[in-house]
């Protein structure tokens, strides 16, 4: 078997983690161990899809772990350059496949933006509470299934027994479950079905007692505390420099949400929110920061329930869609983190070029700084804690 | 029972014997599996578990498992070490099979009533430690590799609260002997008081609660299932294994959770006696389903905290057996043999 390449001539640095290996080293020179190499995935329960990870190990201890991406590329940016404006929401719903609904919305806002017409306010209000919406169902599945990774069962089931809740509205809304496909550009395809602001309401209240079970089941139990803190540990500023985003990043204390410090889009700045972060940087802290953003997901739906105004929901736009020659560049907060398209525009009925920023291919751009000198379990417990999907890694 | 043995000779009644404790071992992972594993864990988890195969809440459900499992390719890895590899479930299945040999369902309804029968129990239980290491050896396969070492690790440092554990009960009873024991719980008094007998749980709660806690490692069961952690390791030492032999395994883990809810239903809540219920004849017939209905509270605590807890990273396992267990347990022993004296 040929050995697969590790960390392709990485800088040198003065880390503590080095330090404290090198002394190992020196105390183990006649218990000298064979490093040994193993493969975690690409088919491995921890992964959420096919993520590869390179681990060298010392025993249990990682000395080096490689993520090796790719098995899931599905050439989406390519695709792009030959599908019509309409046809490419399509296409993005499947890039982070939990949230399909907040990953229309920035393409959206680009082509529109290219086009100069902007969405009415009802249609802007639907789209904030369908983004929020797969936020939660988003973050619900996250912090049933983060117990699942440091081995508690049970709560895994409750995560998709709320998420289901809120699927089910986001399927009466837009007619699909996961690929909604909903957003036009100029609006929406259709308005809120009857009686629906009225099942929102009471399953946001569903929601918030399935974060209180969370709080107590999971967050609150000793042995997951256990595992948890102290594990994964991003400094800020580090995080932030390998262009981490979203909840991991506020978890590290880093006080940015795009929905707040980015460009106004959406209703967001008609919104009274917080935006959540916590000092430690540890997985427990990305736990926590996530169950507190859940329940603030829910908080800004029943805001946007109670504002929402009546109106249409479609702007003037001709009829066959053909966008200006220029450029835009979109990014939002999703679920995962920050997410941005950049649109180039030569005036056909589809785009030159489409770059997609997505958020997890940075998130998981940490992992080799990130498991070094931790425990195998430990390298689950910050997987699950990072939260990817792979087809937001390979688009 | 005994004029019944002497009429039909003595192999005859050591193949009834053995085909009956062999009939335990599935027939008690089938049990537990199926009340368990299938039912009380799909309740917990807002499920139904399956409903249809067998008519009544999907009783068969196991049962039909277990023929697929017998219909499967037998696949094995092509540098796997093919005898070791073969072996390693029957190792894991005897050591179950040992257990039962000295737990008592009644005044006649024991294998074997040997002296040192708690001793015997618990040396033998921690036989499967060895067909958990051959497993994992001989499957050429990393992951199993690393569950396997954590598991000798895991059941090597487990084995000493357990014996602490049960030392107290043993103090306290005089003997060592599993059916001694039953009989000092069920004719002991509390205070005079003997409608209940003296079931060692109230006196030996430090003990129960250790016992517990020590057996839920040595049966590899979450928040100690580090071994098998189906999230990282996959199942560890069990990976390659598929069709009978998984099954062999299946069928281990279940029925070794049998067999220790079994050891601490009889140390510790009486076994089979039934105060007040001095007649071998009808202790013969109540006796089993007195152990059975104990044996299912046992399990039932064990199986609780199975489905609910996260599962502890090995160096903190390691820690809560050394640094608190452990002292614990000779603590408690102080305690008893301070007790034992005074009263």
């Amino acid at each position: 078997m040929t050995e697969p390449t590790l960390l392709p001539g990485a800088t040198p640095r003065l880390d503590p983690r080095d330090m404290r290996h090198l002394a190992d080293a020196q105390v183990n020179v006649e218990l000298d161990t064979g490093d040994m190499i193993l493969n975690l995935g690409p088919q491995h329960p921890a992964t959420h899809g096919t993520l590869r990870l390179v681990v060298r190990l010392d025993g249990e201890r990682v000395i080096a772990a490689d993520p090796v991406i790719g098995y899931m590329h599905r050439g989406y940016e390519k695709l792009t350059e030959v599908r019509s404006y309409p046809q490419i929401t399509t296409l993005i719903n499947r890039i982070d496949w939990l949230s399909s609904f907040a990953n229309e919305v920035p393409f959206i806002h680009a082509a529109e933006q290219l086009m100069g017409i902007e969405a009415p306010p009802r249609a802007q209000y639907i789209r904030t509470i369908l983004t929020e919406l797969s936020r939660i169902a988003t973050f619900v599945l996250f912090l049933g299934e983060m117990g699942l990774q440091v081995g508690a069962l049970t709560p895994a089931f409750y995560g998709f027994r709320d998420r289901e809740h809120v699927l089910n509205l986001i399927e009466s809304a837009t007619g699909g479950r996961f690929h909604p496909n909903f957003n036009r550009i100029g609006g929406l395809k259709d308005d809120l079905p009857w009686g629906w602001v009225n099942e929102t309401r009471s399953t946001m209240k569903l929601v918030l007692d399935g974060c209180d079970v969370f709080d107590r089941l999971v967050a609150g139990n000793e042995i997951f505390e256990a595992r948890t803190r102290g594990v994964g540990i991003i400094p800020g500023a580090l995080g932030a420099s390998y262009g981490v985003s979203g909840s991991n990043l506020r978890a590290s204390g880093v006080d940015w949400d795009l929905r707040r410090d980015g460009k106004p889009y959406l209703v967001y700045p008609e919104l009274d929110f917080k935006v959540w972060t916590h000092p430690d940087g540890d997985s427990f802290a990305r736990y926590w920061v996530r169950l507190q953003e859940t329940r603030e997901s829910v908080r800004m739906v029943v805001q946007m329930l109670d504002q929402m105004p009546e109106g249409p929901i479609m702007a003037k736009v001709p009829r066959i869609i053909k966008v200006p020659a220029g450029e835009a560049w979109v990014e939002t907060e999703n679920p995962l983190g920050q997410m941005g398209y950049y649109v180039v525009s030569k005036g056909a009925i589809g785009p030159f070029r489409v770059k997609i920023r997505s958020a997890s291919f940075s998130n998981v751009s940490i992992l080799p700084w990130l498991l070094r000198g931790v425990y195998v379990p430990d390298v689950i417990t910050i997987l699950g804690s990072l939260y990817f999907i792979l087809g937001d890694i390979d688009r | 029972m005994i004029t019944l043995a002497a009429d039909i000779g003595w192999g005859t009644v050591l193949a009834i014997k053995t085909v009956i404790v062999l009939g335990m071992i599935p027939v008690g992972a089938i049990v537990l599996g199926y009340v368990f594993l299938l039912k009380m864990m799909a309740h917990m988890q807002s499920r139904l578990g399956p409903m249809d195969p067998g008519g009544f809440h999907g009783w068969f459900q196991l049962v039909g498992d277990g023929i697929k499992f017998l219909q499967k390719e037998d696949i094995m890895p092509e540098q796997a070490d093919r005898r070791v590899f073969a072996m390693a479930p029957a190792v894991v299945v005897i050591s179950t099979f040992l257990v039962f040999i000295v737990i008592p369902a009644g005044p006649d309804l024991i294998v074997r009533d040997l002296d040192v029968g708690v001793f015997y129990a618990l040396a033998v239980s921690s036989l499967s430690v060895i067909g958990v290491l051959m497993a994992g050896w001989a499957s050429a396969n990393k992951f199993a590799l690393l569950g396997a070492l954590r598991a000798a690790a895991q059941l090597i440092a487990y084995e000493l609260p357990l014996l602490l554990a049960v030392v107290g009960v043993v103090v306290q009873a005089g003997t060592m002997s599993l059916q001694g024991i039953v009989e000092v719980q069920r004719d002991s008094a509390i205070f005079g008081f003997d409608g209940l007998g003296n079931p060692f749980i109230l006196t030996q709660f430090i003990g129960f609660a250790l016992f517990l806690v020590a057996a839920q490692a040595e049966l590899t069961q979450t928040p100690f299932d580090m071994p098998v952690a189906e999230s990282e390791l996959v199942s560890g030492y069990m990976v390659e294994y598929t069709g009978f032999r998984f099954l062999f395994f299946f069928i281990g883990e279940f029925g070794t959770a049998f067999a220790f809810a079994g050891l601490a239903a009889t140390l510790f809540l009486g076994g089979w006696g039934i105060p007040g219920v001095d007649s071998a004849a009808l202790g013969n017939v109540l006796g089993p389903v007195a152990l059975f209905t104990k044996l299912m509270a046992v399990a039932f605590l064990m199986f609780w905290v199975r489905f609910t807890y996260p599962r502890l990273r090995e160096d903190q396992l390691q820690a809560v057996a050394w640094k608190y267990l452990i002292p614990i347990g000779l603590a408690n022993i102080l305690l008893t043999g301070f007790f034992k004296v005074a009263f």
